[in-house]
């Protein structure tokens, strides 16, 4: 392999693992917050796209992407107004199977809304042909834009969690609910400020990355599941961690299709996930005895 | 004989619905119900290893899609190509091979049905197990993850092999005789015979099930059900039980995938995918998990219906918004749920609006 293609698969890589970092980050939020794994994650995704490109034609690119991050946050939280927040101790499997009904429902109303096309926005800067050289590779302008956004949004999020006070409250509230709750936080809130989140920053990856990957209705669930992977690879609930193990599984694939056929693209995060699960459950970044604290 | 009485109705039930299909001309429902059958057969596997041992599984269409698919590939893809080999010899000598003719009239040597149909319910209790040993000692998040992540891998490997027709699916795959004169086809004249056959093996499936929940497997299962650190102190050997039961739900998957594949004609990538998966979950939370006339019940209405079309391109909509709904409302099945509690309630509240109009009458 030359040094050119090296890079080269190595940026692609690179590409994918921010937008898998940025699901698993949603995941990670939710799973703080309530203990409950969002199976409608990628969802969020979706339809950050999808809404963004339905309201180009009527608007200029960037208020697009905002109005489309500001439903897709207005989603999410009416997604737990609806069906979490009045439930009281539900149990695991429970959210579960309610999760992955919302997860269903959103992809089957994306798809009676807006067919089986494949659509995607237009490139940010230039067009489909237009690359820049880097360390002698050639990469696309958006590949810096997903890049750049997905990185901005990680530093973004460390800033809100560490300093602002609603950032605090947030992790007071993931690391003990009661004590949060006895503290004067509303915890309530929090869960649903938590689904808000996760469901902005996943609307606003769907933005970035639908030049370059197109959008569909049902891109949510490989999202998902590739998220799901990442989030444990990184070990659950541990936000920052996701971003090393994003990275790792989408490099691991860029690098996986010079060898593998490309139809099995999708059972590396599989076969990765069941033997992380297997061998590893807390995680390669997560310690085994915070893990034995933690309810799954 | 308490226990005979609900299968004395079911058995009369389904003569009565064969009789008057036939007296009222409309015999091709007899053909969802036989298809609804064998997903029912699955369907109360699957309700074992969910409501009583309480371990959610997002892969039983790919059991199902084993079954259906090592049979279908066994019985139609043609060995002659390797006759001169030593395993091919051995088999044939064995009598597990059958030569004909494909429509070409070139020669054709496959698999027979019934050592196919062993092949296919060995190979899924064979992966089961090996799959249970690591993927039970699973809880919550992470065994509903890995079980969704056997069924997409099952998924992909029918997508993406030669052998099992890839995007097409199987087609073309020969009726499976039973017995001499019984035979599983699809023909249009075996339509009331196939009833049975399908009925007859869901009754079997069912009684057999019964009688394991009721034995002490069922208690051990439900123990693990509800807390399995007691069922561990109390002496359960959890991991064993849970992994028994995960193999034999594996297989009922399985038999249904082989029958109904074979009563079809073929299999179609589809019946792997993890939308099925999900909608056997959702037919089984229907029934109320730990009840299993229940789950075979809504899975005889639910495939009845969706089968007959009655949902339009809103089919799997619909079954995510019966989980919803059930999961939110009535999380032990709309079977279990307490109807007369609620009639009650609606009784008292009427009660107490009325004696309150009376007092403020009085007042007046």
């Amino acid at each position: 392999m030359t040094a050119e293609l090296f890079v080269q698969y190595l940026f692609a890589g690179i590409t994918y693992g921010a937008i898998y970092a940025i699901v698993a980050i949603g995941f990670n939020i939710i799973y703080n917050a309530t203990g409950i794994i969002n199976f409608a994650q990628g969802e969020f995704v979706m339809l950050g796209g999808m809404i963004s490109i339905t309201l180009l034609p009527i608007m200029p690119l960037w208020l697009a992407i905002t109005t489309a991050v500001m439903l897709t946050m207005v989603f999410g939280a009416l997604l737990e107004i609806c069906f979490i927040r009045w439930l009281e101790n539900p149990s695991v499997l429970r959210m579960i199977i309610i999760t992955i009904g919302l997860s269903i429902l959103t992809r089957e109303a994306a798809l009676h809304i807006w067919g089986e096309s494949i659509r995607s926005l237009p490139y940010f800067i230039g067009d489909e042909v237009m690359t820049v050289a880097l360390f002698g590779a050639r990469i696309s302008p958006q590949v810096l834009w997903v890049i750049g956004a997905c990185g901005l949004m990680v530093i973004g999020l460390n800033i809100f969690f560490q300093t602002t006070s609603v950032g605090r409250e947030m992790r007071a509230c993931a690391a003990n609910r009661r004590a949060a709750l006895l503290c004067g936080i509303n915890t309530r809130n929090m869960v649903t400020l938590s689904f808000m989140l996760s469901a902005g920053i996943g609307a606003l990856a769907g933005c970035v990355m639908s030049p370059i990957t197109s959008t569909q209705y049902d891109i949510g669930t490989g999202l998902a599941i590739k998220g799901f992977t990442v989030a444990i690879l990184g070990g659950l609930g541990n936000a920052m961690a996701a971003v090393g193990a994003g990275l790792l599984l989408g490099i691991l694939e860029a690098f996986s299709v010079s060898v593998l056929p490309l139809a099995f693209k999708d059972a590396i995060a599989i076969a990765i996930l069941l033997l992380i699960l297997f061998f590893r459950p807390h995680g390669l970044f997560g310690s085994r005895t915070a893990a034995g604290l933690k309810e799954f | 004989m308490k226990k005979l009485f609900p299968l004395a109705v079911l058995a009369t039930l389904i003569i009565a619905i064969q009789l008057i299909t036939g007296w009222t001309d409309t015999r091709f429902y007899l053909t969802q119900l036989t298809m609804s059958a064998y997903y029912a057969l699955l369907i109360i596997g699957l309700c074992v290893v969910m409501g009583y041992a309480g371990q959610l599984s997002l892969g039983h269409a790919g059991f199902f899609a084993i079954g259906g698919y090592v049979s279908a590939a066994l019985t139609t893809r043609n060995l002659e190509g390797l006759k001169d080999t030593v395993l091919i010899r051995l088999f044939d000598g064995l009598g597990l091979l059958v030569a004909g003719q494909d429509i070409y009239g070139d020669s054709l040597l496959v698999v027979t049905p019934w050592a196919a149909c062993l092949a296919a319910v060995l190979c899924a209790g064979v992966i089961a197990w090996v799959l249970g040993i690591p993927v039970l000692k699973l809880k919550g998040h992470y065994l509903a993850m890995a079980t969704l992540g056997f069924g997409i891998i099952i998924y992909r490997i029918v997508l993406a092999s030669e052998v099992f027709g890839e995007a097409d699916g199987i087609s073309d795959v020969p009726s499976f005789p039973l017995l001499p004169g019984l035979s599983v086809s699809g023909d249009f004249g075996a339509r009331e015979e196939n009833y049975y056959i399908a009925w007859g093996l869901l009754i079997i499936g069912l009684v057999l099930l019964r009688n394991l929940v009721d034995s002490r497997v069922g208690r051990a299962l439900r123990s693990i059900h509800g807390s399995e650190e007691a069922a561990e102190a109390t002496g359960v050997d959890t991991a064993r039980f849970k992994l028994q039961v995960f193999v034999i739900s594996a297989v009922y998957a399985a038999v249904a995938g082989v029958f109904l594949t074979h009563y079809n004609g073929g299999i179609g990538p589809s019946e792997a995918g993890v939308m099925k998966s999900v909608r056997y979950v959702a037919i089984v939370a229907v029934g109320g998990m730990a009840h299993l006339w229940g789950a075979m019940v809504m899975g005889i209405v639910l495939n009845f219906l969706s089968l007959r079309g009655v949902f339009g391109s809103y089919d799997d909509a619909v079954f995510g918004f019966i989980l919803i709904a059930i999961m939110l409302f009535a999380p032990n099945g709309i079977l279990s749920w307490n109807w007369r509690g609620y009639g009650a309630m609606l009784l008292r509240r009427g009660r107490r609006r009325e004696s309150l109009r009376e007092k403020t009458d009085g007042l007046a």
